[in-house]
């Protein structure tokens, strides 16, 4: 089959690999339809996410057709349209069964490595690194899938691709992050990040009953997007200082919950940025800590931080006085899309939510390397590309 | 206890909180804390079943370091790893007591066979394709909490363990805490079986640990083994 391959930083490349199969009793084999490029591949794709190797296949946003399953695999048939969770969860461990899927303590073969970075061992992701397991991703035109007996959601057969993928992991992510923020009636809510999760997490916002979302990045298009789509007010910060517009904004109060929809490659301005970028370059850092050190002096007192764009490993010059003084909550993770997947496929069949906006480009997975260059490079007005094999 | 040698051992201070710990780990009383001193979990296992046997087990144990200290290896592989299993105690007892089941998640194992309710043989994988067998006893057996045993004289490697099945706080299931010692013996086995569990045993052990939990919470071992990629 012919699949998407890291090859090192800035070089993926379509390549003929073997077929997937079944390895164990409660995997499926899936024929991928759309599979989507999500903004943390691009961390991949440029070479900060450790323990991804050369021939590594990517891609953890993923639906298709049930192709195989093994025989633990009761609850799916051949020819079934599913869409499959991100992480990958067994159903069976203490974090499964109390919905924390991400945080599965049995998903990942290799957990030997986050135990000696992080102490403990989280769910695998599919093509996320071999700390992270290290399954074959979904750019492709097959994929194995794990557990399949559980997490993987079944899909009418009417509607598009492009108002069903995104349950694979943008719109949990999304709603998850203004889950944690713990929302009450009046609140206002700022999202750093104007991409696929941070549109899914202002619509979420308002749907749990934020007052006022506030949307922040430095692309037009994406801002326009949240204006449109979303319904946010929106900040350039290469155009005004972001912490002092969310002030004044907020009646000098700061936002009651702040969420992080960028992660370790956020842009800031300034000799700050200069310093994130030159440490990271330099492997002195692995993170460029930008969006979690502006929350922290952005965010009211006794507010929420919400972070869900991804982090993997260590953050520097980290204001960690602020946040002790103004007594601000953190709640992060990986999203436990098994735990919301359900609710949000409802929402689209109630035709209360249309993710499909987000989709900016369609193309063929051949294009795969094209579609990461103007991904990362923000040309193109690129925002959201489905890859179809 | 991490991995370690008995020479790690050799300040009062360390060796006082050592013993504390492996006592309050296997259940107390003297005769364990004398097999202890001598640095030996046989020894200790064996004072725990039997008591007679104690100083048998000191002495020989002390012969074994005499013996590596001759050829220069003094190395014993001591390592201990707990897990939390979400299972009931009695389930995970059941499956570790037919040690024949040990080496569907024990990958340094090849095989094991029971001859009767005390005895059975043990096949190791050692490197370069190698393989190296012994006898093993069962010392102690608790149901549903404890299983100890060790080599029988004349094994090519001298080993002895214990599996502890203790309910977790809560609904949290059942920590199970595994001890494993292994003497590398003198003579060309020695750098065969100071490989037996590579570079890091302890990790190897905790690996193998994960896996039982996969297999009793899950029904299988995930892997990635197998699966397409990339690479030519
Ligand atoms: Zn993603
Ligand atoms: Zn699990």
């Amino acid at each position: 089959m012919k699949a998407v391959c890291w090859n090192g930083a800035n070089d993926v490349r379509v390549q003929s690999v073997p077929d997937p199969t079944i390895l164990n009793p409660r995997d499926a084999i899936i024929k991928i339809t759309s599979t989507a490029i999500c903004g943390s591949d691009l961390h991949i794709y440029g070479g900060y996410i450790p323990t991804v190797q050369q021939g590594d296949i990517i891609g953890h946003e993923f639906m298709g057709e049930v192709v195989e399953v093994g025989r633990g695999v009761n609850n799916l048939k051949i020819g079934d349209r599913v869409v499959v969770p991100s992480t990958i969860g067994c159903g069976n461990c203490h974090y499964c069964q109390h919905d924390m899927w991400s945080l599965c303590d049995n998903s990942n073969p290799k957990g030997w490595i986050e135990e000696k970075l992080f102490g403990n061992i989280t769910s695998a992701i599919y093509g996320y690194s071999h700390m992270l397991g290290g399954y074959a991703g979904a750019q492709a035109e097959y994929i194995r899938v794990p557990f399949a007996d559980v997490g993987v959601v079944k899909v009418p057969p009417d509607l598009p691709d492009e108002m069903l993928l995104f349950i694979s992991d943008a719109i949990p992510t999304g709603y998850m992050g203004a889950e944690l923020c713990d929302i009450q009636p009046g609140d206002t809510v700022a999202v750093w990040g104007c991409g696929a999760v941070g549109q899914f997490a202002m619509i979420s916002a308002y749907m749990m009953g934020a007052e006022k979302v506030i949307a922040i990045d430095r692309f037009p298009e994406r801002l326009e997007m949240a204006k449109k789509f979303a319904k946010a007010e929106v900040i350039n910060y290469e155009e005004v200082n972001a912490g002092e517009a969310l002030k004044e904004m907020t009646g000098g109060r700061g936002p009651d919950a702040c969420i992080d929809a960028v992660g370790l490659e956020a842009h800031g301005v300034g000799l700050e940025d200069f310093y994130d970028q030159t440490k990271q370059k330099l492997r002195l850092e692995t993170d460029r800590p930008h969006v979690l050190r502006e929350m922290m002096v952005a965010c009211r007192k006794g507010g929420t931080l919400s972070i869900m764009g991804v982090y993997g490993g260590f953050v520097d010059k980290i204001p960690f006085g602020a946040a002790f003084n103004k007594g601000l909550t953190f709640r992060m993770g990986q999203m436990h899309g098994q735990k919301y997947m359900h609710l949000l496929l409802q929402m689209i069949l109630d035709g209360k939510l249309d993710p499909s906006f987000v989709v900016t480009h369609q193309l063929p997975l051949e294009q795969a390397p094209h579609a990461y260059h103007i991904f990362q490079q923000k040309k193109d007005n690129c925002i959201k590309v489905v890859l179809k094999p | 206890m991490t991995s370690t040698s008995g020479d790690k051992l050799s300040t009062s201070q360390t060796e006082a909180s050592e013993v504390e710990r492996w006592a309050s780990l296997i259940g107390g009383g003297a005769m364990v804390l004398m097999g202890l001193r001598q640095g030996s979990l046989r020894g200790a296992l064996t004072a725990l079943a039997g008591g007679g046997l104690i100083y048998q087990g000191a002495t020989k144990q002390s012969t074994i370091q005499q013996a590596q200290e001759a050829i220069g290896i003094n190395q014993p592989i001591k390592v201990e790893k707990t897990v939390t299993i979400n299972k009931p105690a009695d389930e995970l007892y059941r499956y570790w007591h037919n040690f024949e089941n040990l080496p569907t998640f024990m990958k340094h194992l090849k095989s094991v066979n029971v001859y009767n309710e005390k005895r059975s043989h043990w096949i190791a994988n050692a490197p370069l394709g190698n393989s190296v067998e012994w006898d093993a006893d069962i010392l102690e057996d608790r149901e549903n909490e404890f299983i100890s045993w060790a080599s029988v004289e004349g094994a090519d490697v001298d080993n002895s363990g214990f599996v502890r099945f203790k309910k977790a706080p809560g609904d949290r299931g059942t920590e199970v805490k595994v001890v494993l010692e292994y003497n590398p013996p003198g003579g060309a086995l020695a750098a065969t079986v100071a490989k037996l569990f590579g570079e890091e045993p302890e990790q190897q052990i905790g690996d193998e640990l994960r896996r039982f939990k996969m297999l009793m919470e899950a029904g299988e071992i995930a892997t990635t083994e197998g699966q397409p990629s990339g690479r030519s």
